[in-house]
């Protein structure tokens, strides 16, 4: 599984370098994060590119994140 | 449609419609909501420029930080964070101000001003969109600003709203500390500072729209970039809420006036209504948000948000002083062109300077 930790930076990097990630073919990322905007986004790309989401931690400024192809 | 692109448009339609009625109630004409505008207002109200036509405390602003601080405290989203590249953050928003006052408005005021009819608005659309596509190109090379860090302190996040309180009791109270000279606050007596809704509307106004814009994250450099890098139309339906929502009430008021020549507080010159919307489109990717996305990032404890927001402060009042914003183009009363308006020279170099230090930071901040 790759981790991804997205923690601290800005709109919409954190979506860019899991798009990285699902482009290169990954099928298992767990992606670890800190703002909700960026979970909010996350989760929007891997919805729209077929993945199953579960997370780990929920919480508004404290998430981690599976997703499963 | 999932819920949360109906929140963005929903946010989008109310702020259009709010728009038109501080329009009605007072505000210039197709500048109901302008960030760039009402920040260069509030940096002639605190005198740090002599621009006499445009000094005024917008409760806008005030509302709008205030309103994201209220809601995020209550979602328990306020985090103070900061540390990333603050100080060219500063920078990137004293440019921001410098292209939106080159083409006389911020991403949500062009939205306003093609509701209005303003074709110059359409030109300045399609520098934003230009800008955020190279905004796009660097931010797919790599390009970060660096990490931002939670703070151990929540104070520095309460920094942006305590200043915008204190502003917002100086003009409540009507403080005057010097007589005669005026201050701490100026106001026009003339122009588009002087023309604005009343104080508890505007601020109510602010509130409203500030805690929509908190839940629903909307942002302008965001909506055409999502479209742009991930096919995503989510914030993009902000912008569509924005422009059909003024547009019903502009026509149904009869503020609606189709054409190029003589639009409300804006100018005719193509290149530099592009160029002024591209800097602001690039810088805004770059920076990871639009001039109100920043203010309510700051108003929920983002202190690098903050940065921006003064930097586009002291942007604006580098611009009067400086005269590098665009003037208007205006006619006397027999019809005659008195003024084609657009920038003058040192706008146009501060303009095109910005694009260039702007790819200079996109590139010199590559990761990877």
């Amino acid at each position: 599984m790759e981790k991804l930790d997205v923690r601290g930076l800005s709109c919409p990097i954190p979506v860019i370098r899991t798009k990285k990630l699902i482009d290169q073919g990954c099928t298992e990322i767990l992606i670890i994060g800190d703002s909700a905007p960026a979970k909010e986004n996350v989760s929007r790309l891997a919805k729209s590119s077929g993945y199953q989401m579960q997370f780990i931690t929920d919480e508004k400024d404290n998430w981690e994140l599976e997703i499963k192809k | 449609m999932d819920r949360n692109k109906w929140i963005v448009l929903v946010t989008g339609l109310i702020t259009g419609m709010v728009a038109v009625v501080l329009v009605k109630m007072g505000n210039p004409q197709n500048m109901g909501f302008c960030i760039a505008c009402f920040e260069r207002d509030i940096a002639g109200a605190l005198g740090l420029h002599r621009a006499d036509v445009v000094q005024y405390m917008r409760p806008e602003i005030l509302g709008l930080v205030l309103g994201a601080l209220i809601t995020s405290l209550f979602t328990r989203e306020f985090k103070t964070r900061g540390g990333s590249a603050t100080l060219v953050r500063f920078i990137m928003g004293v440019f921001m101000m410098i292209g939106a006052l080159v083409f006389l408005g911020c991403p949500l005021r062009d939205v306003l001003r093609m509701a209005g009819g303003d074709y110059n608005a359409v030109v300045g659309l399609f520098g934003f969109i230009a800008g955020v596509a190279s905004g796009v190109f660097f931010l797919k090379k790599g390009f970060n600003l660096g990490r931002a860090q939670a703070s151990h302190s929540q104070v520095g996040g309460f920094v942006i709203p305590a200043l915008i309180t204190f502003f917002l009791v100086l003009l409540v109270l009507k403080t005057v500390f010097n007589p005669t000279a005026g201050g701490p606050l100026f106001f026009s007596k003339t122009g588009p500072g002087s023309m604005h809704a009343a104080l508890w509307l505007s601020l109510g106004a602010g509130l409203l729209v500030g805690f929509l814009a908190q839940r629903s994250r909307l942002c302008f450099s965001g909506g055409i970039r999502d479209l742009i890098l991930v096919k995503d139309s989510t914030l993009l339906l902000g912008f569509i809420g924005v422009f059909a929502g003024a547009l019903v009430l502009n026509l149904a008021l009869g503020f609606f006036k189709a054409g190029f020549a003589f639009q409300p507080i804006a100018h005719t010159q193509h290149i530099w209504n592009f160029l002024g919307l591209y800097l602001v489109g690039i810088t805004g990717t770059l920076l990871g948000g639009c001039p109100l996305r920043q203010l309510i990032l700051s108003g929920q404890g983002d202190m690098d948000a903050g940065a921006v927001v003064v930097g586009m402060i002291v942007g604006a009042a580098f611009s009067h002083n400086f005269v590098l914003a665009s003037s208007a183009m205006t006619k006397a009363a027999s019809g005659a062109i008195t003024s084609y308006g657009g920038p003058g020279l040192y706008g146009q170099i501060a303009c095109v300077a910005g694009i260039v230090i702007m790819f200079v930071i996109g590139f010199m901040f590559r990761e990877e």
